[in-house]
């Protein structure tokens, strides 16, 4: 008796818990409603199961406790139940499965417009480019690192000159504009993660992988490293700052491109042979 | 060993025990069983003291052995995870916890908890002790590789406890040991450590062949007379086809183990492509980190069935016991685990959707892995009509049985949302997939895992654990876990990644701050819990009441020895011969209200019981 009524508390206390949580989702700030959509759907149709089940069986526990003098029903099997049961829960799984397939296709197919954001992943930070006047990012290659090339760009791609450099671990971005997070590591595993737009994707060394999203709320997030990298993991973090277009622009023009990083360290260089010199 | 090798004389013996079995029944052909055909198997008896507790041929002192062994590891485990969500609740309380410590508490959790305590549990310990007993053989098929199992599973536990005391400490990889940061500097026990944990594996993966050989060739070959694949009790198929899912997934552990130590010790490129370190450029070049993660979970996947399916096995004949009705839809059940065992090779890709692998991937495996819900919904169907109608003992053994029950089906629930691709995106890497898998696959089995041993201590101690104690153990396990997974799921919703020693101070982060507090409070109390188990033992192995010959009344073999707790051999002079599956319970015109699958249909002519 107790245990049945325990039981429907640990249940009662289940729904309650789920519809007074303070700790819901972070307010979301990117496209991928359609996410959370297929979230609360799950929740609907899974937590009824969930209530459905357990509730059947404190029923029983209630109903069939143990008496001397009664039987248990002898019946091995009912086809036609189990028939209809396996029938209802197919059909169950294709409603929660179809939505999230419609929205993975849309993850992985990116639009046209998006801007090409490179996020190289770092033991433990970030660093971003993006593509110069041409639109294009330059290719790479982890050997060419060096301080006058911090991002590897292959000297004779002229597509990497008028890459930006972005000299922070924070990115600037257009609101309402949707951009393809391009993901490179150089030594491990990472995962570049902003809680309010819902998406992720590892950075594989070796490899460069993508994701992208719609950024559609102005203001400053935090980006958290999402695949463990090692004893710097949770403190690998980052910014992303979402503006709107006039500002995203001023903020644009102010950044290196990749030939003045050159020309910047040529100088330099220059001037050390000269300093050595004298 | 031909010398007492007589297959024709015992060959003469059971067939004349057919004609004697049958005498004086109305019809001598409906209790016919057809006669062996090959004689019975000679053992090895022990002579002396280490002989029969040490290097013991006898399948249940090894499964003993392993059971020992293994809750060894999961202490170890346990303790690992108090002193984590020490940190976590209450960071900086413990002034020796760096985040290197928490790293390396974090993988040996993970690992010690998964393959040397589950797995090892259910397969190496009820795996051995119940195989020869419900299907009615007199021990495993091959004893001696039997003992060398266990021994080589001891070494691998020996190799992974040293690993503490290295320099470096233990590994820090996190217990999916994904390269390349496995092996280099950056992860707390990158030298040593991950070294030894490598050879451990291999040595675990070498152990389990050898147990894993016996267990399928034992089922297979030596069943006793009249026990059909269809009639074994639900406990030796789960565990039957989670040993067939091991021998076909371990091989992936075991190669990748020893590529990656390749790897690290060589300096070859399996899983390493070129890595800029501290400004170098490193020796490696070409490899592929996503190769391991394939490797990785087409073993990791099947594991968590490895560990799943003894326990739906176990716990569909615990049920079916207590409630005093036979399993709904036997044969339904034992499809499903067929079928979901087979299934689990082909969804392990679902653990890699934001891995980077090709995103068209997804599609195939959040479909596949969907499917694989339907058989897995059946048998929670079966479990609760099982209950439907029956006449529930609502015992200690019950309770853990409905605990379960609710853990299950809310972990996979929870599995749902994660295995729904798009869905997965927002929940992967963070606290969402911590309660999921511990609901699932750490709480959920361990409700099984007590339900059995209280269920199963008097077969092998031949005492009753004392009732009320038990209820104790129960509730402050059940709500205790419950209370510690079920709110974690919410924190994965905020957003909260997993494996983060520390949470700073961003504004979702905060406020996760008193949940922590409470989750760690509750962990306490629940591992402390456990303790009440290890004394109720100690207790009624010392003023304990005597169990008397199947206090629980059911029908399967091994309540059916010669002596409580049976000896070497198991079955004194005859073995069983089995006319029936074992879940006839309440059979309308029986006696009592449950038939043991030794009763000969003439003996129960006048009985409403279908064929089985």
């Amino acid at each position: 008796m107790h245990a049945g009524i325990i039981f429907l508390l640990v249940i009662i206390g289940s729904v309650l818990f789920h519809i007074f949580t303070p700790w819901y989702w972070t307010d979301i700030a990117s496209n991928w409603g359609g996410m959370d959509d297929t979230i609360t759907l799950t929740f609907w149709v899974g937590g009824g199961v969930f209530v459905a089940v357990c509730l059947f069986m404190i029923y029983c526990v209630f109903r069939y406790q143990h008496k001397e003098d009664r039987r248990a029903e002898y019946k091995p099997e009912d086809k036609k139940l189990e028939k209809i049961l396996t029938w209802a829960t197919t059909l169950g799984v294709c409603a929660l499965l179809a939505p999230g397939l419609i929205i993975w296709n849309q993850y992985v197919n990116v639009p046209k417009n998006a801007i090409e954001v490179d996020v190289m992943a770092w033991q433990w930070g970030w660093q971003y480019r993006l593509p110069g006047a041409d639109g294009k990012l330059g290719t790479t290659q982890v050997r060419n690192i060096a301080d006058n090339n911090p991002f590897g760009i292959n000297p004779d791609d002229p597509f990497g000159k008028d890459d930006i450099m972005v000299e922070s671990d924070v990115i600037n971005l257009e609101n309402n504009r949707p951009v393809k997070i391009l993901l490179r590591s150089v030594d491990v595993l990472h995962n570049w993660y902003v809680p309010q737009f819902r998406a992720k994707m590892d950075a594989v060394p070796g490899t460069v992988t993508f994701y992208w999203f719609e950024p559609n709320k102005v203001g400053e997030y935090e980006v958290l490293c999402a695949e463990y990298c090692g004893v710097g993991h949770y403190a690998m973090r980052g910014g992303v700052e979402v503006q709107d277009k006039v500002d995203y622009e001023v903020w644009l023009s102010e950044q290196e491109t990749f030939e003045q990083l050159s020309a910047r360290y040529e100088k330099l260089n220059v001037d050390g042979n000269k300093l050595a010199k004298k | 060993m031909s010398d007492e090798y007589d297959n024709n004389k015992s060959y003469q013996a059971q067939s004349s025990e057919v004609i004697d079995g049958s005498a004086g029944s109305v019809n001598p052909d409906i209790d016919y069983v057809r006669p062996a055909e090959v004689g019975e198997q000679d053992l090895y008896h022990g002579h002396s003291f280490i002989e029969k507790w040490v290097f013991c041929q006898d399948a249940k002192v090894i499964g003993v052995q392993y059971f020992l062994t293994a809750v060894f590891t999961g202490i170890v485990g346990l303790i690992l995870s108090w002193l984590m969500r020490l940190q976590l609740g209450f960071p900086g309380l413990a002034g020796f916890m760096t985040a290197e410590h928490y790293y390396q508490f974090v993988t040996m959790h993970g690992m010690i908890m998964v393959v040397y305590f589950l797995t090892a549990l259910f397969l190496g310990g009820f795996g051995n002790y119940l195989i020869p007993l419900m299907v009615g053989a007199r021990d495993m098929v091959f004893p001696y590789v039997n003992m060398l199992s266990f021994w080589m599973f001891f070494v691998a536990v020996a190799v992974l406890m040293a690993s503490f005391f290295v320099p470096g400490g233990p590994t820090g990889a996190g217990w999916t040991l994904y390269p390349p940061q496995t092996i280099l500097e950056g992860t707390p026990g990158s030298g040593m450590g991950i070294l030894l944990m490598l050879i451990s594996l291999s040595l675990f993966v070498i152990g389990f062949t050898m147990g894993g050989l016996n267990y399928m060739i034992t089922i297979l070959q030596a069943r006793t007379r009249g026990m059909t694949l269809m009639r074994m009790p639900l406990t030796v198929w789960g565990i039957f086809t989670a040993t067939v899912l091991a021998m076909l997934a371990f091989p992936a552990l075991l190669v990748s183990a020893i590529m990656m130590t390749l790897d690290k010790v060589l300096q070859t490129s399996f899983f390493m492509p070129t890595i800029l370190k501290a400004g170098e450029v490193l020796e490696y070049g070409g490899g592929s980190p996503i190769l391991f993660q394939h490797l990785f979970w087409f073993f990791g996947h099947p594991e968590v069935y490895i560990v799943a399916l003894p326990a739906f096995g176990i716990v569909s004949d615990l049920i079916s016991v207590h409630a005093r009705k036979n399993i709904f839809g036997y044969r339904m059940m034992v499809w499903a685990i067929v079928g979901i065992g087979g299934l689990s090779f082909f969804v392990w890709a679902h653990h890699m959707y934001v891995s980077g692998m090709n995103p068209w991937f997804g599609f195939f495996f959040a479909t596949t892995t969907l499917i694989i819900a339907v058989p897995t919904a059946m048998k929670v169907y079966n479990w609760i009509l099982t209950l439907w109608r029956g006449n529930i003992r609502i015992n200690t053994v019950m309770l853990w049985c409905l605990g379960f029950i609710v853990t299950f089906v809310n972990g996979g629930i929870t599995g749902i949302f994660l295995g729904n691709v798009s869905v997965d995106v927002p929940l992967s890497d963070t606290y969402f997939v911590i309660a999921h898998f511990h609901m699932v696959m750490g709480i959920a089995p361990l409700m099984v895992i007590m339900g059995a041993v209280y269920h199963w201590f008097p077969l092998v101690a031949g005492k009753m654990l004392h009732e009320g104690l038990g209820k104790w153990h129960f509730w402050i396990t059940f709500l205790g876990a419950y209370s510690i997974y079920f709110p974690m799921h919410y924190l994965g919703f905020i957003g909260v990644p997993r494996r983060y020693f520390e949470m700073y101070d961003s504004p979702y982060m905060t406020s996760a701050v008193g949940m922590n507090e409470f989750i760690s409070i509750a962990a306490f109390i629940v591992g402390a819990a456990q303790f009440i188990l290890v004394f109720n033992i100690i207790k009624t192995l010392k003023t304990g009441k005597k169990a008397e010959q199947n206090p629980w009344k059911a029908n399967s073999l091994e309540w059916y020895t010669s002596t409580v707790p049976p000896e070497h051999g198991n079955f004194g002079e005859r073995l069983p011969v089995v006319h029936r599956w074992p879940y006839d319970f309440s059979v309308p015109g029986a006696k009592d209200d449950f038939i043991p699958q030794t009763t000969a249909p003439s003996e129960v002519i006048h009985t409403e019981v279908e064929k089985t």
